[in-house]
């Protein structure tokens, strides 16, 4: 009678069997056939993906219309704030220490080299893929009605790019940085009415210790305060302010219709004639 | 002809991308213009054919009746996505393995590099200090390059181009932006990365960086060519400033000529405010170009030249 009774014995569950199962359920919401809810749920249930609308422009996904480079963009971004991450963890900015570190990165932290190679290149490519992505859109007329306040967020976050490549560029505390920083902040000092060496500055009691660049580098020279504020505003400020501005940038462009697509083209008609006044 | 000079600007890590520049720009300079060409061609043949604009997709983009206009974003666009990063990520791992970033000797304050460069991004900023002063180069100039890159949709009235590639449509727009991208600040940057050379000093590709080379500066004030001396110096600021502003409001009718018969829909479209703000902006942009002639032809040191500031 004991052979009746079956033995309790573990048995791994199929793939089927863990897609019905409730881990899987909680997960993931949907089914996974090809239907055409499950691939707008896939789009929309996923907060990653939720910026995206269900569905886009069938001419929208071409590459010749777009470039992809603000997509571009945004992932050069993702990568500079992981390398970026790996690289504060060996960091430390303060004078004479700083440069050791990076020494250090490069000759003994596991791939510290490739991570500091990896940053410097993914932020120069960040720079062209700005600049294209600018030239694209106003080749394509895209910053016209209603985008208009999205391409002035565009251009914050293309001022905001170079700033933090800028700033970034003095941390290794090396001669290349440093008076690459000293060139740029110099001209700080020549800022209209601010700057000690500006225009109407002297005559307003400006010195190189109170005026604009004073408070940029937090001193009169490019010295340890310098390093600390272009480190903070390089690995905290800036990109907050960047993030915050990109939240504004995406939001914007998936409410005016997501990845921009080629619109239809307007003719001569459109604007006097009777065809139109619809488009 | 120093080809171990040559090689050793263009193969510096640093700069890399602006050599990249230099085949990425006209890549897609040529990819956008053919593009709008084809796009023109398809608005002259509806134009000519109202009937077929009625019925056509209007997109030189392949469209077949049935076809539906919008495509799932999964797995359409999420797929070229990820194709993309992966792309970029492999450029990158392949870029950061076969090349250093590079790391020079400790902040040193006394010793001075020589040139003293700033990244390749802002070499267009330091080029304009040769021909204006810190204040208007490093200061007022990148403010209006802001100010006017952020003013253009406010003031571009024309209502055609918006989401498509064209150029027949939008001949002004497309030849400012070129002028002022393509041509000024690229340039710019081209001649701060490739020609300058100690001191700041021209040399041409190819030309051996002479460290001890000495250049007798004979720039000269625009004043002293009509025999007005530094020391009069009310005469001279008021002679600099009668040539600014004449460049200001000759400049000024000049392009309101222009526009007027080039431009016609856009002088009537425009407010007082944007029509002002346009031709402030064409002006100022043509000062730069027209500084480099007075400075690099001419070895004009300042147009108007006060004890408080310099033009």
């Amino acid at each position: 009678m004991s052979e009746t009774k079956p033995k309790n014995k573990f048995k791994l569950p199929t793939a089927a069997e863990l897609k019905e199962g409730q881990i899987w359920k909680s997960v993931f919401r949907h089914k996974l056939d090809e239907t055409p809810r499950n691939r707008s749920l896939a789009v929309l249930s996923n907060v990653f993906l939720h910026l995206h609308p269900a569905k886009i422009n069938r001419d929208a996904v071409r590459y010749n219309y777009t470039w992809g480079m603000g997509g571009i963009t945004f992932y050069l971004f993702l990568v500079l704030t992981i390398t970026g991450v790996l690289l504060m963890f060996y960091y430390h900015p303060s004078k004479g220490q700083a440069y050791r570190d990076i020494m250090y990165l490069m000759h003994d932290v596991p791939f510290g080299n490739f991570t500091r190679n990896m940053h410097r290149w993914a932020a120069h490519a960040m720079i062209i893929t700005t600049w294209l992505h600018m030239f694209r859109v106003f080749l394509t007329g895209s910053y016209k009605p209603p985008r208009e306040f999205n391409w002035n967020i565009g251009v914050l976050l293309l001022l905001f790019t170079m700033l933090l490549s800028f700033t970034g560029y003095l941390l290794p505390d090396d001669q290349l940085g440093f008076w690459a920083v000293t060139v740029g902040t110099n001209m700080a000092r020549a800022t209209p009415v601010m700057g000690s060496e500006g225009p109407f500055g002297p005559q307003l009691g400006f010195t190189a210790f109170n005026d604009v660049r004073f408070a940029i580098l937090g001193g009169s020279i490019v010295d340890a305060n310098a390093l600390l504020r272009a480190y903070i505003w390089h690995c905290v400020a800036i990109p907050i302010i960047a993030s915050v501005l990109m939240i504004v940038h995406f939001w914007r462009i998936r409410k005016d219709g997501a990845i921009s697509g080629p619109a239809p083209v307007m003719i001569e008609q459109d604007l006097s004639g009777p065809v139109a006044k619809k488009a | 002809m120093d080809w171990h000079q040559l090689i050793k600007i263009t193969t510096a890590p640093d700069n890399v991308p602006i050599v990249l520049m230099l085949f990425l720009m006209p890549f897609y300079t040529w990819y956008g213009l053919k593009q709008s060409f084809a796009n023109d061609r398809l608005i002259e043949r509806l134009e000519a054919d109202p009937e077929l604009a009625k019925t056509h997709h209007r997109k030189t983009q392949p469209f077949v009746k049935g076809w539906d206009s919008t495509v799932h974003v999964w797995p359409y666009l999420l797929k070229i996505e990820f194709l993309a990063m992966i792309i970029v990520t492999l450029i990158l791992v392949v870029w950061s393995i076969f090349l250093d970033a590079p790391l020079e000797e400790p902040a040193n304050p006394n010793l001075t590099m020589n040139p003293s460069k700033a990244p390749w991004y802002f070499l267009g900023l330091q080029e304009m200090l040769v021909y204006f002063d810190p204040w208007i180069a490093g200061v007022v100039l990148p403010g209006i390059i802001l100010g006017g890159l952020m003013a253009i949709p406010y003031i571009d009235v024309n209502p055609r181009g918006n989401g498509y590639y064209t150029y027949k449509q939008r001949k002004f727009s497309i030849w400012m932006f070129f002028i002022g991208f393509l041509v000024l600040w690229l340039v710019l940057i081209v001649i701060g990365t490739f020609i300058r050379g100690p001191g700041w000093m021209w040399f041409w590709p190819g030309e051996t960086w002479d460290h001890h080379r000495i250049v007798h500066a004979m720039n000269r004030n625009l004043h002293e060519f009509i025999g007005i001396k530094d020391s009069e110096v009310w005469k001279a600021a008021g002679f600099g400033a009668t040539v600014v502003g004449a460049y200001f409001v000759l400049g000024g009718l000049l392009c309101d000529r222009l526009f007027r018969k080039f431009a016609t829909e856009m002088f009537k479209k425009q407010n007082f405010a944007q029509y002002a703000t346009t031709i402030a902006l064409t002006v100022m942009m043509f000062g730069l170009p027209i500084k480099m002639i007075l400075r690099l032809g001419f070895n004009v040191k300042y147009v108007m030249a006060t004890p408080w500031f310099n033009i």
